[in-house]
Formats: C-alpha cells, structure tokens, sequence
C-alpha cells in the first residue's frame, strides 16, 4: 500500500518547477492565516472563559482602523498572488515557435495521437526531453481534459473545436495521463502515459513499425480521394497554396487568419465564411472525414508552401 | 420527565395546537412547515450520507472495492444531485430560515403562508422524481449534467434528475420570495433595517440569489431536456451547438448557489458566537455588507469553473479577478467573528463549539479557494481532488456545521426541550476530527494529480485514500450521534425554558414551544440587536 506513496508529484517540465513556487507560496499563506485565526480564538476562548454567569462583558462596537487593516492586508496579497498567478499563467499559455505539433483526439475512452511524422498511438504519448511539444486537441463525442500533473498542464478537450497545450519534458520517464473532465462511463479508463525519451531513443522509436507516411502525405491522399483538387486546383475555389497562417478577405469584407480551426470550420461548413470572389459552391464533408483525417488535411495544407504548387496545378 | 412532560402541554403551543397527519400536511403556520422540511431534509441527508459511505468504501481499492466504474458514476452523480439540490440549498433557509424569520423580525407568520407549504409540496415533488430517478435506474451525469454527456451520450434518467431539479427550483425562488416581502414589509414596530438580527441579513441575501439565480438553471436544464428529446441544437457541437455555453448557464447559477449553502451558515454563526461571549456582534454593518457584497459578487464569478475549459485567456483573466474579490468580505466576517470573543464572557455549549468549529473549517476551505482563483495553479489542481476537498469544507464543513450549530441553538425553541450538553459537544468534536480526517488528505491527492470522479485510481494513491475513508467513518458516527439524543431529548429532554442561553432576540421572549401566533401581542423593539450589554 505504501508504494510510491508520497506527498509531492513529479516535477517533470519546465513550468512545473514555477506553479509550485506559486502553490508553496499559497500554501504559506494558508498556514499563516489558519495560525492567526486559530491561535486568536484559542487565546481569547481561554483568557475570556465564562467564570460566573453574572458577568458582565463590556460591549464593544467595533473599530473602523481595524476593519481597515483586515480588508487592505487581504486585499493587497490577493493583488499580489492575481499578479503572480496570471503572468505566469499568461507565460504558460504561449507555445514557443519551434514548438513540435502533435494531435490529439480524444474519444470515449481513450486518447488518440498523431505525431507529424506519421505516427498513430493510442493512450501512450512518446515524445523526446528537452523539447518543446504543443498539442492540439479536438474531442470526437463528448469533453475530455488532458491532464500530466507531472507537467503541471491540463485542458478541456472540446468537441467542435480545437484547444491547445505546450510543455517542455525536462526529465526522461513515464508519466501519468489523465482524462480530467467526466465524460461517461469508463471515465476512469481513460488514461495513460507520456513516455519521455531521449532524443536519439526517439528517433529511433519513430522510425521503428510499419508507417503510412506523414500525416501531410496522409493529408495529399485524402485530399485526392475527396477530389478537393477540382475546384481548389483549378480556380472553380480558392486556391490553398501558401495560405495556412495568412489572413484571407471574405465576402462579407472583414478577414480572418487561415488557423486550424477555420480549415476545420471550411471542410465542415463550407456556407459558414465565404472567400472573397468564389461562389458559395463547396459541399459540405461533414459525416464523410474523421476528426483524425481532418487534422491530416490541416497538416497538408499547412505543408503547401507557395512553392511547391501542388494544389494549384 | 413526566411533569416535563405535563408541563409543556399545561398551555397551548404550535405542536400541541393540532393532532393528526391532516393537521401537519395542510398547515399553514411556517413552525411546522419547518418542520415539515426538517424531516425531509434529514431523509435526502440520509440517501446522499449512505452513497458518500459507499464512495468512500469502494475508494479503498485502488482497482476499486465494489463497484464497475458504470456503478460508481452513478453513485457519485446521486451524492451530489441529493446533497446539493435536496440537502444544502434548502437546509438553513428551508428549516431555520421558515422558523425564525417571521419570529425574529416580530411577525405572526410569514407574508404568505399558503405559499409556504406550496413550496415544500413542489420540493417534495421534485425530490421524490429525484429520488425515483437516481434510485431506479440511476443518473451518470454527476450533478453538474455537462453538455453533450447529458444531451446526447448517456442512456440514463438525465430527463427525470433533470425535471426533479427544475421543480425543485420553483420551490427556492418561492421561498426566497417569501423571505424577502416578509422582511421588508412584516417587521415588528421599532425593527429597523439595522436592527435586524444578522441571520436576517444572510437570509436576505440569499433569497435574492435564490431569486435571481435559480430561474437561469430552470432554463438551462429545460434546454437540455429540449436538446435530448427533440434534438434542438443548443450544447452538443453535432447538432450545432456550444457545449460551453452549458458551463456559462450552468455556473452562473451553480456559483452563487454554493453561498446560498454558505451565507445563511454565516448568519447562524453570528448569532451564536454573540450569544456565547455575551457580546454585540464586533463590526454590525460590516459583517451585515459583507453578506451583500458576497452576494452580489457571487453573481460575477463563475467563470473561475472554467479556466481550463477553452475559454479565452482575458476571461480567465477577469474572472481569476473577481474570484479574489469575493475572498475579502470573507476574511472580514472571519475577522470581526473572532474579534466579537475579544474581552467577551465566553462560554462553549455546544452550539458555540460548532460556530467554532465552522469558523475554522470556514477558514481552511475558504484559504485554498486562492489556490483555486490563482488561474497558474489552477491549471494543475483543476478537476482534481484539490477541488473536491475544498468545496467540501466550505459545504460540509462550512455549511453543515452552520446548520448544526442553529439545530442544537434552536432545538430548545423548536422543541421546547434540552439535549444532553456533554453528548452534544463530543458529537462536535468527533465531527470536526473525521471531517478533517476525511478531507485533509484529499487536498494532498488533488495537488499529486488525482482526478475527481474516478472509479479506478492509480496505487501510489492508496494511502491517501485509505486515510480519507477512515476518516469517514469516523464523521459518520459524528453525525449519527446527534440524530439520537436530538430524538430523545424530545420525550425525555429536560424542559428548557424560554430562553435556556440567555440570548438576545424576539425568537427568545416567546415561550419554547413558541404559540401558535408567535407572539401574545406584537412586540415593540426599542434596541439594537445583540444588545448583552443591557
């Protein structure tokens, strides 16, 4: 019973070592206050014990200095410990840009990914130390929330659209994974682990099975299958060399950023945002490609430099 | 005992006015409809007790003592409908709230008292559809019913939980109707505003969240009734809808639903801990605002449920914000409670020893909600056990010892007859020793990782868990030894007088059990409250 037991988790990424500061810092807080209030209501339950039930007590009314001084203390830690825990929360947020992408799909019960290089696992993550590593989440049914509390990261999982997560492993191991957010009956099971390797190990472990291709081959496939090519290669649609990242002019004048979920938004919506200049043709795909295709069509058309051309030919 | 017992029946009281099932289930007087949600509350106590028991029992293994995961979702989604929806919100307000308003502020009853027992009828009626089912067949859903679990992918009773909840609802924005005209048009001659006992106060404000807040959940379960039926798409993203705009409705209600579970322990605790020092209350308008503010603010914060959940950044932003803000009036009730002992005459009955003890669990859960507002730490103690230990000392261990506290305060009132002091106080203490035995260790599993709502556990957790089960038991021995001396004393109890505490305030110039018509003649008030100085 008493394996692995032990009052601190893991601190397995960069930003682990950050939120415990701030949580320790909280927790002194805690202790602090708990004493006072305690050991006060201790001291004045003993020194102001009833001794005979015709006392007297002389009647105070309160005291302004004093309400003053335990509404500004409280309030100017809150302000400090605010200050804290958004900036680091704000840090937290932001992937750097050399980041490597991998998806994630989640559906009851378990956790499918996809690294860019063409490798599929399901709940086990293997990825290399040291590296950043951002997530992109979509759900296929209801929401999940991935969580490694080694890492100190988790995010609701949501169907319809697409969040995100980063994180940099610092130590090699096996960490827990965990769906967070209740999402039916074999919630419990739906967990796993991220295996940090080393660099070369993991190499070696992507080159390692039989694969399919890139997910960005996956994605040239699927877009050929979908004949996505007789309109976005001939000028019938908008071509999409070269567009992933760039902002796009619609019809009704205003412009949005080509993201992933605006791709997702146009295989699946067509009607919902108009390019400027094409008909509103486009059929929607809804029901005829999966959550996990989709994202391969993401990472194709990421891949569609203005050079290569493939699409516009 | 037996001369107690002629004693009470030598003149003509609220209990003996009558005899008879008819006389309890038509009665109109807000005593006995108190009474009536005192009964019925302890049995949902009761049902959600037994599945907390059993939770926590199959929480021993970490692959899980007794049940399938299927099993135990459905349990934990029973714990937390019955104890949320049909103990905690109408506990303080539905018994103590239904007793002493009319009799604090020098009424005969409340403004409308056949409105009254209609309102325990419709919760009554919401409770047993509840009752059938979490019982029959069962709900997975946890209390919380998110979007599109509970619109499109369980089979379960989501529609009967649902329309149980929604009826139940109809009953807490009619009672903090009838709260709020009594309180404003019923007062007694000379009971001012700043009068007002400060369990008035905390009434009054939780009735105006009951009222405003309880209509947005009513809708919000009638949407998702209407998705799952008729596939109207509002929450599941298949159909086209939002799956947060759910938490959004939800939290906006669910959020200041937990001050309607905590406000009105506050209230008890400041009429108990001037009481038992003999002292005015430290601080009167700034204990009294401080529940306003806590109100309002209430309304404001609800997205700190959903930092993780895809919201954007400046919105977590905001909301961590107000979070905090909620924090400070708060801490100035804590500190004003503390400084009322201050060169006081304090006694500890065991009323006083929970108010104690409901300061100090108030304190600790209240503490980690920082933890909680602080979005970077959040983000790691979010859906975890962290969650699940913080609000249960602020409403089990906040808000149950609230209630305790006004049930052994109020007992002699109600009843007219004493309990053992001495069975009472250990019942105190041995609740405040399993509480935190049960739920201590649970903020240690949250900060390891632990997710909330799991059947099935990693081992390294075992030991936590264990200590937490253990815990348990001894909490649950708490509660059951107040349910037999508070039954025995009401044949055998020695007979208490109006006013056994010495305490301030109309409630205790009236005979106990008070008359029918509460008062002989409307009583003049020519004082402030808490006035132990006269």
């Amino acid at each position: 019973m008493w394996q692995g037991f032990s009052i601190r988790p893991d601190q397995g990424s960069t930003i682990a070592q950050g939120v415990d500061h701030l949580f320790y810092f909280l927790v002194a807080i805690d202790l602090f206050f708990t004493a006072v209030i305690f050991l006060t209501i201790f001291y004045f339950a003993l020194r102001y014990r009833r001794r005979s039930e015709r006392e007297q007590p002389e009647q105070i009314e309160g005291n302004l200095p004093l309400e003053l001084v335990w509404t500004l203390i409280p309030l100017g830690i809150c302000v400090v410990v605010f200050l804290w825990g958004t900036s680091l929360f704000i840090r937290n947020s932001r992937p750097p840009a050399a980041s490597t992408e991998i998806f994630v799909v989640g559906k009851q019960w378990m956790w499918k990914l996809q690294h860019p290089e063409g490798a599929e696992e399901i709940n086990e993550l293997h990825i290399p130390v040291n590296q950043p590593i951002k997530l992109t989440m979509t759900s296929e049914d209801v929401i999940h929330d991935f969580s490694v509390p080694a890492f100190r990261i988790k995010k609701d999982v949501v169907p319809g659209m697409y969040t995100t997560l980063w994180f940099q492993a610092t130590q090699t191991g096996k960490f827990h994974l965990f769906c967070d957010q209740y999402c039916g009956t074999n919630h419990s099971l739906m967990k796993g682990y991220v295996i940090v390797m080393a660099p070369t190990e993991y190499e070696q472990w992507l080159s390692g099975g039989v694969r399919g291709g890139t997910m960005a081959e996956a994605g040239a496939k699927l877009y050929d299958q979908l004949a996505c090519i007789t309109c976005h290669g001939t000028g019938k649609g908008p071509s999409l060399v070269g567009i992933y990242g760039r902002p796009v002019k619609l019809s009704d004048g205003s412009t949005v950023v080509a993201d992933e979920a605006y791709v997702r938004e146009s295989v699946l919506y067509p009607s919902a945002k108009i390019v400027e200049g094409y008909p509103p043709i486009m059929p929607t795909f809804k029901g005829q490609v999966t959550e996990e295709q989709l994202l391969q069509l993401i990472a194709y058309i990421k891949s569609l430099g203005p050079q290569e051309g493939k699409a516009s030919k | 005992m037996t001369t107690a017992a002629v004693n009470l029946d030598s003149r003509a009281h609220y209990l003996n006015a009558d005899y008879g099932i008819k006389s309890w289930l038509l009665t109109t007087d807000h005593k006995r409809i108190a009474i009536l949600y005192l009964v019925s509350i302890t049995l949902f106590f009761l049902v959600g007790g037994i599945a907390a028991v059993l939770i926590r029992i199959h929480l021993i293994e970490p692959n899980g003592a007794i049940f399938e995961p299927g099993a135990y979702n459905k349990l934990f989604s029973m714990h937390g409908i019955i104890m949320v929806f049909f103990f905690l919100i109408p506990s303080i307000p539905a018994v103590f709230g239904n007793f002493l308003v009319p009799m604090m502020i020098g009424a005969r009853d409340l403004a409308f008292p056949k409105l009254n027992l209609l309102s325990w009828y419709i919760y009554m009626v919401g409770g047993v559809l509840v009752l059938y089912a979490v019982i029959w067949g069962g709900v997975d859903t946890g209390w919380t019913f998110y979007t599109p679990l509970s619109t499109t992918y369980v089979n379960t009773n989501v529609i009967s939980a649902a329309l149980g909840v929604f009826i139940a609802g109809f009953s807490s924005i009619l009672t903090g109707l009838n709260f709020v005209v009594t309180i404003h048009k019923m007062r007694a001659p000379g009971m001012t505003w700043f009068r007002m006992p400060l369990f008035l106060w905390a009434m009054y404000a939780t009735s105006l969240i009951q009222i405003l807040g309880t209509p947005v959940v009513a809708i919000t379960l009638a949407l998702v009734a209407l998705e799952r039926v008729f596939h109207v798409g509002v929450f599941d993203p298949a159909v086209g809808g939002d799956p947060i705009l759910f938490q959004h409705l939800f939290w906006f209600y669910s959020h200041p639903a937990v001050y309607i579970m905590i406000l009105p322990s506050m209230g008890v605790v400041s009429e108990l801990i001037t009481c038992f020092s003999k002292k005015r209350i430290f601080g009167y308008s700034f204990v009294a605002f401080s529940s306003v503010a806590i109100a309002v603010i209430s309304f404001l914060v609800w997205g700190h449920h959903m930092f993780v959940s895809g919201q954007s950044i400046y919105a977590g932003i905001i909301f961590s914000a107000l979070s905090f803000a909620v924090a400070i009036p708060s801490a100035i009730k804590v500190f004003n409670w503390t400084a009322t002992l201050y060169k006081g005459s304090v006694s500890y009955q065991a009323p006083m020893l929970y108010a104690i003890g409901f300061i100090g669990l108030f304190t600790m859960g209240g503490l980690t909600g920082l933890f909680l507002a602080t979005l970077a730490v959040d983000t790691h103690v979010h859906d975890t056990y962290f969650v699940v230990g913080h609000f249960h000392y602020i409403m089990v261990g906040g808000a149950m010892m609230g209630y305790l506290g006004a049930l052994h305060f109020w007992w002699p009132k109600i009843t007219g007859r004493l309990y053992p002091d001495g069975w009472a106080r250990l019942a105190a203490a041995v609740i405040f020793i399993g509480f935190n035995l049960t739920f201590f260790p649970q903020y240690l599993l949250g900060f390891l990782g632990m997710p909330r709502r799991i059947a099935i556990y990693p081992p390294e957790f075992q030991v936590l868990n264990v200590m937490s089960s253990a815990g348990a038991s001894i909490l649950a021995v708490g509660y059951a030894i107040p349910l037999v001396y508070l039954i025995w004393s009401m044949r055998y109890g020695p007979v208490a007088g109006p006013n056994p505490w010495g305490a301030k305030g109309l409630e205790w110039e009236t005979p106990s059990p008070p008359p029918t018509e509460n008062f002989p003649q409307t009583p003049v008030v020519t004082e402030e409250a808490y006035a132990y100085g006269k």
